[in-house]
């Protein structure tokens, strides 16, 4: 009963009930706008420059996050599950883990963009340290940062930093799905 | 409109209409499980846009400067860590930032601290990771990144 609402509602792999989950985002929302008007018209030229800011990423959002989105569509109706379980499951192992990297750095839209995709990957049987691995890759290695680093703090400091992230990355992810699943046997994890 | 978004949409538009000659059925589902998830994270990505404007309008860099460069040692770190973690600061910002802090003499296990825990957690972020993921996943993937954060600035500081 509770699994078919959620579907219904379409959330993700979490599976608690949809409604009260849409009222907290909107809460999140109101709060945020409010505290934005608020403070805004207190402090006029803070305000200005917040607006500004707001502007610049709504912009980003509104011509990546629709792409990103769609991808993630036909993703989820092309790809089998026994494919994206063979490359990211259980027995990907090492090269799995390579790949969650690889997968985490190549697109360079936002970090927001990628939960949905993280939690799709997660459904269609990917494991959660492949997942986890994803998700710091894709916050952590992007092109034109790494630029901006390497010519602001130099290449030492910016290549040791990335070698270290990526090293140490990997095995959080192993230790992420250790915990993970301490308490929930693997076989109650969640199968779509 | 930026240079990656160019780049994804074109791709993205490519495969939606690869897609379209291959299947018309399985299109329209790929493009309705699209619209249900950009409906779904809607609100919660308007209210992170919203916060990352009166983040980056409403705290001057100068206060981050202070904080970060006036301690130094253990507690230097984690303050540095701690802010990186709750803070969202464009990395146009917050490079040139670093920059004059380690000029000022700032330690470089601080900033070390600071832009990995910027990119890798966003506080900003974790409601709608918890929505899409879920409670369990979304805290310890922040709370292990902290710490591999704190480990990756101590070596950046042995080696550097």
């Amino acid at each position: 009963m509770r699994k078919k609402e959620a579907e219904k509602a379409g959330t993700g792999p979490g599976g608690a009930p949809a409604r009260r989950k849409i009222r907290w985002d909107l809460l999140f929302l109101a709060v945020s706008v409010a505290a934005f008007t608020g403070l805004g018209l207190v402090f006029r030229d803070r305000g200005g420059r917040a607006l500004r800011i707001s502007w610049e990423y709504f912009q980003e959002m509104v011509f990546i996050l629709p792409a990103v989105m769609v991808l993630m569509g036909l993703f989820a109706v092309w790809v089998r599950r026994e494919t994206v379980v063979k490359y990211l499951g259980r027995e990907s192992g090492l090269l799995g883990l390579l790949l969650a990297v690889l997968l985490g750095t190549l697109p360079t839209g936002p970090l927001y963009v990628a939960f949905p995709l993280a939690a799709m990957l997660l459904k269609k049987g990917a494991r959660v340290a492949n997942v986890t691995v994803f998700l710091c890759a894709w916050a952590c290695i992007k092109l034109p940062q790494e630029l901006m680093e390497f010519q602001f703090l130099g290449w030492k400091f910016t290549f040791l930093r990335l070698g270290l992230t990526v090293a140490l990355v990997i095995p959080m992810g192993l230790v992420a799905e250790r915990i993970y699943h301490r308490r929930i046997p693997v076989s109650e994890e969640r199968q779509p | 409109m930026s240079l990656t978004a160019i780049v994804i949409d074109s791709l993205v538009g490519a495969c939606l209409l690869a897609s379209l000659i291959r299947d018309r059925k399985k299109t329209v589902m790929a493009l309705r499980i699209a619209w249900n998830a950009v409906r779904r994270i809607g609100p919660s990505v308007l209210a992170i846009i919203a916060v990352i404007g009166l983040i980056v309008g409403f705290i001057p860099p100068r206060w981050i400067a202070l904080s970060i460069g006036s301690e130094r040692g253990a507690l230097g770190l984690l303050a540095a860590a701690a802010l990186g973690s709750v803070l969202f600061i464009p990395a146009l910002i917050a490079f040139p930032l670093a920059k004059s802090l380690l000029d000022m003499g700032a330690g470089v296990m601080s900033i070390a601290a600071f832009i990995t825990t910027l990119t890798m957690i966003g506080f900003v972020f974790l409601p709608l990771e918890i929505k899409e993921l879920d409670r369990r996943f979304a805290l310890l993937r922040n709370g292990l990144s902290f710490l591999v954060a704190l480990a990756i600035a101590l070596l950046m500081g042995l080696i550097l």
